[in-house]
């Protein structure tokens, strides 16, 4: 049953915008934001709350920005160099932040992303500051593809990606070392006692969202064709976490599903008001006190995991 | 060098003046209520547009320009008033005692809210109204001209300390308060209201923003965009001066406007990224802040 509800759905995103061209944009920009929904939410199921994933999500698409200002043009190429450099970027930070809970985890990721928000916006030199880096249409496989072609290729690729990615997490988080995430929540230190590095299960689980989100932001810089400083802003962080939580944390889908669903209403919405922001807050305040496992817990069975 | 050292030390001052307003009230409400308000940044900017209207509205009616003030602090009280209850009794209400990442979630979702009803209300178009400003007039120090207003707000940042300090060591409502802030069940069980001491924490909290926001507007104006960029800025320095304390508050604010200041004069590309430097660099030494204490872990 749950195969053919997934089968269904994902035929479903390849058929639509044959149906609807305009929708295209729309969904590749979800899906790039579901995988760094979905790095949001690996960390929230260890009970760590980021306000600073947008970072990664924007070093990725600056990364692929300044490769192709460097003469990389290649897609692929540029696509995985701008992950690794998100992924690497995640090692780092994480390396440091990792130690913390709570809200000093919170705020120091926010406090990063600031900075780095702050760095690309005056460092106009480097970064062409709150006008950002234009991301021009790369080579694919040495092939250079006309705009629309282009698109429509990164869409479908967004979209095997997201299966691909999909099944991986899901292994990941199916495995000892994505079980511990939980525990962490639960009870760290019967964890410790338990033998089992806390630290090392985290720093694995914040380089693995970094490399999410990284990709995620390659994705939407293609899409996009320019990366600005806004994407790092704290507000994106906090949608980010918004889609994680309106999908569900509780499994690979939800980010998805978040993202999907928020991007189509929000084009749904513009045409009849403006006060998008209104409604996504309404929603998100009534889903956290009526639905804390997210419109993925609305499909499973048994109990999903929630904030 | 002391010629550079007083418009330094001074401008530093102004701005740390502001930036305490918009902290404090964080500060004060998570101390109280164990709550992190991810909209405090939007009741700042509410204060701020609503005395920037009044001020407008004062001087198209031609009254006399002196109730300007009056409109600054009524907008003020205003806000506290009606919105400090509001939003106590519902939404904050309920996250109090939730997890972390319910309380950011909630009061994140109610930061989109309120940010959309100003665009609403408002509009997007920048206010500028600097009667106050004007009218206070300048006064030239070592040779430098300084605006008096810069010198009130810094006297006013001042007597918000000092009068918080008193209304918490010296009053019945501030004991009452410091007694929950220590152990709330037993407050309780010895019979304080903690809802109505929530209350009132909340909406002094509120108060504190909005009278930052008001009192910012004649210098700086006000424009959309100024609560999310506040909420970082206040965060900030909460986190430097560690969650919960009013004195670091007042010393993060100075840090931050030091380093901001400093930066002006120094590297301006860096004025914006300072605060934040500061925090991370502060963050990572004392996680719990300057003058927070440690948490003991629970198993």
């Amino acid at each position: 049953m749950r195969f053919q509800t997934a089968a269904a759905s994902l035929l479903g995103l390849a058929v639509l915008p044959i149906l609807m061209p305009w929708l295209e944009f729309v969904l590749t920009l979800a899906i790039a934001k579901g995988f760094a929904a979905l790095g949001v939410a690996v960390l929230l199921r260890a009970g760590l709350i980021s306000i600073g994933h947008a970072m990664f999500f924007a070093a990725s698409a600056y990364g692929v920005a300044f490769l192709s200002r460097a003469g990389v043009a290649d897609f692929a190429l540029a696509m995985l160099a701008s992950v690794l450099l998100a992924a690497s970027l995640g090692v780092i930070v994480g390396t440091f932040l990792v130690r913390y809970r709570a809200i000093f985890f919170a705020m120091l990721n926010l406090a990063v992303s600031m900075v780095f928000y702050a760095l690309c916006s005056k460092l106009y030199g480097l970064t062409g500051g709150t006008d950002g880096m234009a991301v021009p249409i790369p080579t694919v496989f040495g092939v250079s593809l006309p705009d629309p072609a282009f698109k429509s290729l990164l869409y479908y690729f967004s979209l095997i990606l997201m299966v691909v990615v999909g099944f991986a997490l899901h292994h990941y988080l199916n495995s000892p070392l994505g079980q511990a995430l939980s525990a962490v929540h639960s009870n760290e230190i019967r964890l410790e006692y338990l033998g089992v590095p806390v630290w090392a299960v985290l720093l694995i689980a914040y380089a693995a969202s970094a490399g999410l989100a990284g990709m995620g932001g390659a994705i939407a810089g293609f899409a996009v064709g320019r990366v600005v400083p806004d994407f790092a802003f704290w507000t994106a962080s906090g949608h980010l976490i918004l889609i994680a939580v309106l999908g569900g944390i509780g499994g690979v889908p939800g980010a998805f599903i978040g993202a999907v669903f928020l991007e189509l209403l929000h084009s749904a919405a513009v045409s009849v008001t403006d006060a998008w922001n209104l409604i996504v807050g309404a929603a998100l305040i009534l889903v956290i006190v009526f639905l804390p496992s997210g419109f993925y817990g609305l499909m499973k069975q048994e109990k999903a995991p929630s904030l | 060098m002391s010629s550079a050292f007083i418009p330094l030390l001074l401008d530093s001052l102004a701005s740390a003046a502001l930036i305490f307003f918009a902290a404090v009230g964080l500060t004060l409400v998570f101390s109280v209520l164990k709550v992190l308000n991810v909209a405090h940044g939007s009741l700042y900017s509410i204060g701020g547009y609503l005395a920037a209207s009044l001020s407008l509205f004062v001087a198209s009616r031609g009254l006399n320009p002196y109730f300007s003030f009056v409109a600054l602090l009524l907008s003020a009280a205003l806000v506290a008033a009606v919105l400090g209850p509001l939003l106590e009794a519902t939404l904050i209400r309920w996250v109090c005692g939730k997890s972390e990442a319910v309380q950011i979630l909630a009061t994140f979702g109610l930061f989109l809210i309120l940010e959309d009803l100003q665009r609403i209300i408002f509009g997007v178009q920048s206010y500028y109204e600097d009667t106050p400003m004007r009218l206070m007039g300048t006064t030239t120090l070592g040779g430098v001209v300084y605006l008096n207003y810069q010198l009130v707000l810094i006297g006013v940042a001042l007597a918000v300390i000092f009068g918080l300090r008193f209304l918490i060591r010296h009053t019945r409502l501030g004991r009452l308060m410091a007694a929950v802030v220590a152990d709330r069940e037993m407050a309780q069980s010895i019979g304080i209201n903690t809802d109505r001491i929530f209350l009132l924490a909340f909406s002094l909290g509120v108060f504190l923003a909005a009278l930052g926001g008001a009192l910012s507007t004649p210098t700086s104006g006000i424009a959309p965009g100024l609560g999310a960029d506040t909420m970082v800025l206040a965060f900030a320095v909460a986190a430097i001066g560690g969650l919960g304390q009013i004195e670091g508050a007042a010393l993060a604010s100075l840090i931050v406007g030091v380093a901001r200041v400093t930066a002006v004069y120094v590297a301006p590309e860096f004025d914006a990224v300072a605060p934040y430097a500061a925090m991370l660099v502060v963050l990572l030494v004392r996680p719990y802040g300057l003058l927070g204490t440690m948490k003991i872990r629970k198993v």
